[in-house]
């Protein structure tokens, strides 16, 4: 029989605030152990949580970007666990009204735009870190807990189970990181842990409606990592449907050294958190005349960015994606097409000599003033200079800022060009290399190389190629 | 009332890792059975078309603007840990037990 691979995703993200969800310790990452904490987030009696404004704004302005549905009522529930990473021994976090609901997300797979939906939205708390003595979490003796991370605010993103291979849920993590990167909602280091990504997994026959039985994947530190645990959690399961036998409900952690699935234990219900409203929040009111600020600022999606620099600038395809997920570098070939116009040409130049001499020189994308680009390419469209004299003054400018003009004036890389300034040359060349010529009009192409080689040489490669190769055949024609 | 309460407290008590002694279990058994009951009574209202009530203070959550605040000295916060590692708490092994949320 054959099956289909079902998959749904629930993303961790952490907001970008300066301050925690309900204290004011800070959240930057790195700092010594057990520094970022106060009663609030340490869960001491007596202390009382108070919403920080900015972190609500940055989860409306994801669920935005998300399409999803903002719901000026929602609510905070404790979910009751025990666990050392939940000073509390419960997380503040949304269940019944969450604070989105729905959406969507649009990305390209082998050429066709896929929708995944999405459940819902909702805003918690973070958990600290622990740090385990042993080499894993079953072998450890004791564990470290570092709360520095604790009441970090984290945005949950759930999907529907819309994806249907590792490589989509790849290509999902994907785009989704790129739109809430471009959104400001939060960095999505997921080598920091801000972006993180658990997997619902199940197959069922082709063409069957009903889900199959579920495994939960966890502990998937990259994109790459999701792709691999899932493409192997669903090979797994196959085996099993296949042989006969019925796949149980699990959790299980991704093992990135051995690149297999281990179950870890077996899932608890979710009533068992014993959710309750949050006695120590009221509920959060937003305003629509609020959520319609943030949405009136949103900025521009990676996919309407994509699709507006084919049109607007009739960009390939492959292009356009380089200046949307490289977005400095897409935001300086705006710049500089607000003043040159061949913008295939422009871009050809961004996306080759200009992004990899910024490499070479270890700089930002924005590191040559525009000005000097535009100077540069219409004293190469004009004759002024020839395109390897043109390729090497780039080269200078980015290393130094110098003016592409005074560079030329400087050097002397002023292009030879004219019959009149290139007729001596040719003619010496002929002249001085009987053999090439008699081997060119023999048939061989590779003597007229040579030749031209010889011009570039004497001109000091200040010659236009094309040129001296129309002017020595038919001179050698003569 | 005949239910008896005593699977669901013994049930409560290991998510809540407390241990119980069968007295005790029998108490709370009867003390949750007598909550219930009310619960039970009150249940008989009718609360149709009536939103449920999380909150009785009927305002918005106040808010506070996103500045980093101090946070306490590192042997404030570690002063209650029953057991540290340097700078960390230090907590017994959670092995396959227990539950990691999220
Ligand atoms: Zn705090």
């Amino acid at each position: 029989m054959e099956y289909e691979v079902v998959i749904g995703l629930e993303i961790h993200l952490e907001l970008q605030t300066q301050s925690k969800l309900f204290c004011s310790c800070s959240t930057s990452f790195g700092k010594e152990p057990n520094t970022n904490c106060c009663p609030v987030c340490l869960g001491l009696p007596g202390s009382l949580p108070v919403f920080n404004r900015k972190a609500i704004e940055l989860a409306v302005t994801a669920a935005l970007a998300l399409n999803s549905s903002v719901q000026l009522n929602s609510r905070f529930d404790r979910k009751n666990y025990h666990y050392p990473d939940l000073p509390k021994a419960y997380q503040v976090s949304q269940y019944e009204k969450p604070i989105a609901l729905g959406g969507c997300l649009e990305l390209e797979i082998d050429d066709q735009v896929k929708k995944v939906n999405l459940e819902r939205v909702h805003l918690e708390e973070e958990a600290g870190k622990l740090i385990h003595s042993g080499d894993s979490i079953i072998g450890s003796d004791y564990s470290k807990v570092d709360y520095n991370r604790a009441g970090i605010p984290l945005l949950e993103i759930v999907t529907k189970p819309d994806l249907c291979s590792g490589h989509e849920a790849r290509l999902f993590l994907e785009e989704l990181r790129m739109l809430l990167l471009y959104s400001g909602a939060s960095d999505c280091k997921m080598e920091e842990g801000s972006l993180r990504c658990d997997a619902n997994i199940s197959l069922r026959p082709m063409g069957s409606k009903q889900l199959g039985t579920k495994a939960e994947v966890k502990n998937m530190n990259s994109f790459k990592a999701v792709e691999m645990a899932l493409n192997y959690e669903a090979e797994r399961q196959r085996q099993i449907l296949i042989s006969g036998g019925s796949v149980i409900q699990q959790t299980c952690h991704w093992d990135e050294e051995e690149k297999v699935t281990v179950p870890l234990r077996s899932k608890e219900g979710s009533s068992d958190y014993r959710y309750f409203p949050e006695p120590d929040l009221l509920p959060l009111l937003l305003e629509e005349k609020e959520v319609n600020i943030i949405k009136s600022v949103l900025p521009e999606s990676p996919m309407d960015r994509r699709l507006r620099f084919q049109k607007e600038y009739g960009l390939a395809k492959s292009e356009a994606s380089l200046f949307t997920s490289n977005r400095p570098l897409g935001e300086y070939f705006e710049i500089v097409a607000l003043k040159y116009k061949d913008y295939s040409n422009l871009a050809r130049w961004i996306q080759g000599d200009y992004l990899y001499q910024l490499r070479e020189a270890g700089k930002s994308e924005s590191a040559l003033e525009p000005d000097k680009l535009v100077e540069l390419l219409n004293l190469l469209d004009n004759g002024d200079i020839n395109r390897p004299v043109a390729k090497e003054l780039l080269a200078e400018m980015v290393r130094s800022g110098e003016s592409p003009s005074r560079l030329v004036n400087e050097k002397g890389l002023k292009q030879i060009s004219g019959h009149d300034m290139l007729l001596p040359l040719v003619e010496k060349v002929i002249n001085e290399n009987p053999d090439a010529v008699n081997n060119y009009l023999g048939g061989k192409e590779k003597a007229l190389k040579f030749l031209i080689g010889q011009v570039m040489a004497l001109s000091g490669g200040r010659a236009d190629p094309g040129e001296v190769k129309k002017m020595l055949i038919s001179k050698i024609a003569e | 009332m005949a239910i008896d309460f005593r699977k669901d407290v013994e049930h409560v008590a290991k998510l809540a890792r407390l241990e119980l002694t069968k007295t005790e279990k029998e108490t709370m058994a009867g003390q949750l059975s007598d909550i219930l009951d009310t619960a039970r009574r009150i249940q008989e209202l009718d609360t149709e078309g009536i939103e449920p009530t999380s909150h009785v203070i009927d305002f918005p959550a106040t808010m506070r603007e996103d500045e980093v605040g101090a946070s306490l000295p590192l042997n404030r916060v570690l002063q209650n840990a029953p057991k540290r590692d340097n700078d960390f708490f230090r907590v017994p092994r959670i092995a396959k037990s227990g539950n990691d949320g999220q």
